[in-house]
């Protein structure tokens, strides 16, 4: 079965299994390695996207069901890097290990596409189910604050 | 961008991970000299001191990373410490990843040993190539070398009047002989520009925008991926298989079988049954459809629980003495008052974000790996046993790691790569899944400990006795290993600063019955947990308050000697006791400060629930408070903490920084959640589901962190802040509810 999805602005064909997780067609079939494999079971986040603007996990999502549709990865978050989010991750050093912070991304950037001036518990209700083992959750909060404009009181 | 399927070749894998691929970069790793004659490339001459730094005619300065970057940010500090030595412009220096060479020295990034360990070396390797520029203008100019400085990329007349750019003076260099060690002077301290300076993130552009590349990222020519069905009990193998139905699933290519290991289990593979695929998806279908009959050997047996209760009962019995001044049996007969207390710490994981993966090729008589390790050196040993050739024969490429935490120092997964690749013909790529990482690891050792002291009639400590019992990580490397020894008790027991004249420490038995493996800061985590709550304990029995009950246990500013401590010797973390003294004074300071951010002494009057421990570990000292709430439903969390850390001289204090944010979160998981536990020998964990860790709503509102400026001797970074995390919060636990939690996690006992 043959299917057609947009990502990051250009028209894909895929002939793979339509069962195959969106995060394995993206990463094995089209060569998209920012979005990672953490659990497969969508319980960290690493692997999430928008799927026409909406946050996924895509080692959960069937590629079905992005036939016809727009899928975002970190690659298309920005043309060169410069997304209001990614330049406060670099400027307050949020990354560690630096490999769940795509998922950390995409899911910040959803949030501020719904809500520009998020508060703390708004970013905790969002990236609630992006786990980040080394721990930068604080950095986190303060850099999405900085790129959105708010005020960090702490 | 590129919309096209990726694939990488060596260069433009170099170049994904951010590095310069010149012929210069690689020309400067011994065992890929072959690609360094990249045709157009090499021809000016180039001024090679040693391994490390490197200087082009054009100017350009390439340094060498020979750890792994896992997190901690040694890509980002390492490099500044060669470059502040040479007077290089860091805008005009390439980082270039190493593969696993002995010619490197150690490359085992663990022990948070990267800067404590070389930070010497690494300064000498910069002023190396600085005193060969000098000595080349110095000679153009007809000076003393005293004459000369260089700075900003250049070497300067001292009058002022004159200047060379380095790469002007790399023809003349050159030609010079490399000067010895010895004859090579460092600059003082103060000369190092950048260093302990705030420094940026060499790979935080990689890391947001994705092209950051980690283990799985790299692809090959015609490779395939591997997924393996593993023996749920360590120990086990494959009586049989059927791959009939596997072989089906549209994508799969080959099914193998893996040496089964034989004890002890080293770096060797799981064993099991791998499922070759075009793509993961077909592979872990594949996986899905094999038929196995395992056996499960003599591991079957391990029940963690009853473990658990024998551990207990290890302690509870004398064991074999590692440290001991006094009379200790004498003064706890003697006593006013004896307080006891029993911890228990269970098995844990890893888990670091990016499970185990690696890719192999093995033809033409070469080896060639790319993983995320942070042992590349053992990983070539392993690699080069797998594929049946020597070691020249092997280039370990050495990728960003997704975290590592002492994981990912074992070549295990690089051992069934370069297997699998090696039989099947093709590259392979293994990628585990979640499951299989929590289920096969190398776990945290379970432990059980028994603290007890001996109070006088005013209620002064007479007397410290200090039982520990625990599977060492020996016995992953050795068959005879029936408990811990002396030297497993350097973290956090023989090193513990007390003004108690009687002290004891022992060791009970305990057989491994899992692979043991080391996670950030090792013995520390339950040693730390069990010290720091009964430090806290022995306050609260005594009706003294926490931290000057801390600071009157640890004793006056000191350096405490090895006749103090009770001990004939102390391992010490490899480095000397003169350089690297048991600090009572540094000890007492990170808690005279912790305390003193964190508003202690006026917790009560501004109605905070607080909890404080302070541990030394890799020659580092770090205080932790932390302040506790209940929330609406009951649970209890962690509200705010504050971090006070002498790690001696600090080369990128912003790294230090994150490392100590991290360490507490890291801290609280295994804390309040982290629990691994075996029935039938079988892990009974597997995913984040049941395997819990810290989310984001659960970080603390703020975390504070200071670092106390000092010009001792580099100690350790990436391990030390987690020790005392447990402890501080099983002690505002206390304080909040007046429960003591006496087993981790604490989740069995209270709310959280």
């Amino acid at each position: 079965m043959s299917i057609r999805v947009r990502v990051n602005g250009v028209e894909q064909e895929l002939d793979v299994d339509p069962e195959m997780p969106l995060l394995w067609a993206l990463r094995d079939v089209l060569g998209l390695t920012g979005t990672k494999y953490g659990c497969g079971q969508a319980l960290c986040g690493a692997c999430s996207v928008h799927l026409d603007g909406q946050v996924v996990r895509a080692c959960v999502t069937p590629i079905r069901r992005a036939d016809g549709r727009e899928v975002t990865t970190i690659e298309g978050l920005s043309p060169d890097g410069g997304h209001p989010l990614q330049r406060a991750w670099v400027e307050l050093g949020v990354p560690q290990c630096g490999f769940c912070q795509s998922g950390q991304l995409m899911c910040a950037a959803a949030l501020l596409a719904k809500k520009p001036q998020p508060t703390d518990a708004d970013i905790d209700q969002s990236l609630a189910g992006n786990l980040c083992r080394c721990g930068t959750y604080t950095r986190i909060r303060a850099a999405v604050k900085k790129a959105a404009g708010v005020p960090d009181s702490k | 961008m590129s919309q096209q399927p990726v694939v990488f070749t060596r260069r433009s894998f170099l170049e994904g991970l951010n590095l310069s691929v010149g012929g210069l970069a690689l020309g400067l790793v011994p065992t890929v000299s072959a690609e360094a004659a990249v045709p157009g490339v090499k021809s000016a001459p180039e001024l090679r001191p040693n391994v490390f730094v490197h200087v082009a005619a054009d100017g350009l300065v390439t340094i060498v990373c020979h750890r792994s970057e896992m997190g901690q940010g040694i890509r980002s500090s390492m490099p500044v410490v060669i470059a502040d030595e040479l007077g290089a412009d860091m805008a005009r220096v390439k980082v270039v990843q190493a593969v696993g060479d002995a010619v490197y020295g150690d490359q085992n990034t663990d022990g948070s040993s990267s800067i404590r360990g070389v930070f010497q070396e690494l300064r000498r390797t910069g002023a190396t190539a600085r005193t060969m520029l000098v000595a080349a203008a110095a000679k153009r100019w007809k000076v003393k070398p005293a004459q000369c400085e260089a700075r900003e990329h250049a070497v300067y007349l001292r009058d002022g009047q004159r200047s060379l750019g380095f790469g002007e003076l790399v023809a003349d260099a050159v030609k010079l002989p490399v000067p010895k060690a010895e004859a090579v002077q460092l600059r003082p301290l103060t000369e190092l520009r950048r260093v302990g300076t705030e420094l940026p993130l060499l790979d935080g552009p990689a890391y947001v925008t994705g092209k950051a590349v980690f283990g799985a990222d790299v692809k090959l020519p015609g490779m395939l991926i591997a997924v393996v069905a593993r023996p749920p009990v360590v120990g086990g193998r494959v009586v049989r298989f059927d791959a009939t139905r596997a072989l089906a699933v549209p994508g799969v290519k080959q099914v193998l079988e893996l040496p089964a290991p034989h004890r002890p289990y080293l770096f060797q593979g799981w064993g099991g049954v791998a499922v070759l695929a075009e793509n993961t998806w077909a592979a872990m279908r594949g996986r899905q459809a094999l038929d196995i009959i395992w056996e499960n050997g003599p591991n079957e047996s391990y029940d963690s629980e009853k473990y658990r209760l024998a551990l207990l009962e290890s302690v509870r019995a004398p064991g074999k003495p590692a440290r001991s001044v006094g009379d200790v049996d004498k003064a706890l007969a003697s006593a006013a008052r004896v307080v006891e207390a029993e911890y228990y710490a269970p098995h844990l994981s890893h888990a670091p974000m990016e499970p185990p993966v690696a890719l192999a090729r093995v033809a033409g008589g070469v080896c060639e790996v790319w993983a995320p390790t942070q042992h590349p050196q053992a990983a070539r040993t392993e690699a080069a046993k797998m594929a049946g050739l020597a070691e020249d024969k092997v280039t370990v490429n050495v990728t960003l790691l997704g975290g590592g935490f002492g994981r990912k120092s074992k070549a295990d997964f690089v051992a069934e790569a370069v297997f699998l690749a090696k039989t099947a013909g093709v590259p392979v790529r293994v990628q585990w899944t979640r499951e299989d990482d929590i289920r096969h690891d190398y776990y945290h050792s379970a432990s059980a400990q028994k603290l007890s002291a001996g109070l006088d009639a005013q209620g002064k400590p007479t007397a410290w006795l200090h039982r520990t019992a625990f599977p060492a990580i020996r016995s992953t490397f050795s068959e005879d290993v029936t408990g811990p020894v002396a030297r497993d008790l350097n973290q956090g027991v023989l090193d513990l600063a007390l003004d108690i004249p009687n002290v004891r420490a022992e060791m009970g038995e305990a057989l491994a019955k899992v692979r043991i493996g080391w996670l950030r800061s090792v013995n520390n985590i339950f040693h730390g947990y069990a010290v720091g709550s009964f430090m806290d304990e022995l306050a609260h029995a005594r009706g003294v308050d926490p931290r000057d009950n801390l600071l009157e246990v640890i004793g006056p500013a000191r350096k405490v000697s090895v006749a103090e401590l009770g001990v004939t010797t102390l391992p010490n973390y490899g480095a000397p006791v003169e350089a690297h003294p048991v600090d009572a004074g540094r000890l007492r300071r990170v808690i005279e400060r912790v305390t003193e951010m964190s508003g202690w002494s006026e917790r009560a009057k501004n109605g905070r629930t607080l909890g404080l421990a302070a541990h030394r570990s890799f020659l580092s000292y770090v205080g932790v408070v932390v302040s506790m709430t209940k929330d609406a439903v009951g649970k209890a969390r962690v509200d705010e903490a504050w971090v006070v850390v002498d790690a001696g001289l600090v080369v990128n204090p912003d790294r230090v920084r994150a490392q100590m944010e991290g360490s507490i979160i890291f801290g609280m998981s295994l804390a309040m959640y982290g629990s691994i536990t075996m029935k039938e020998g079988a892990t009974e964990q597997s995913n984040f589901r049941d395997y819990r860790l810290v989310r984001i709503a659960e970080a603390p509102k703020a975390i504070h962190v200071d670092i106390v400026r000092s010009e001792e001797a580099p100690g350790g970074v990436g391990e030390p802040g987690v020790p005392p995390v447990a402890p501080a919060i099983v002690n505002a636990l206390f304080a909040l509810t007046g429960v003591r939690v006496r087993e981790l996690p604490i989740i069995r006992t209270v709310p959280v």
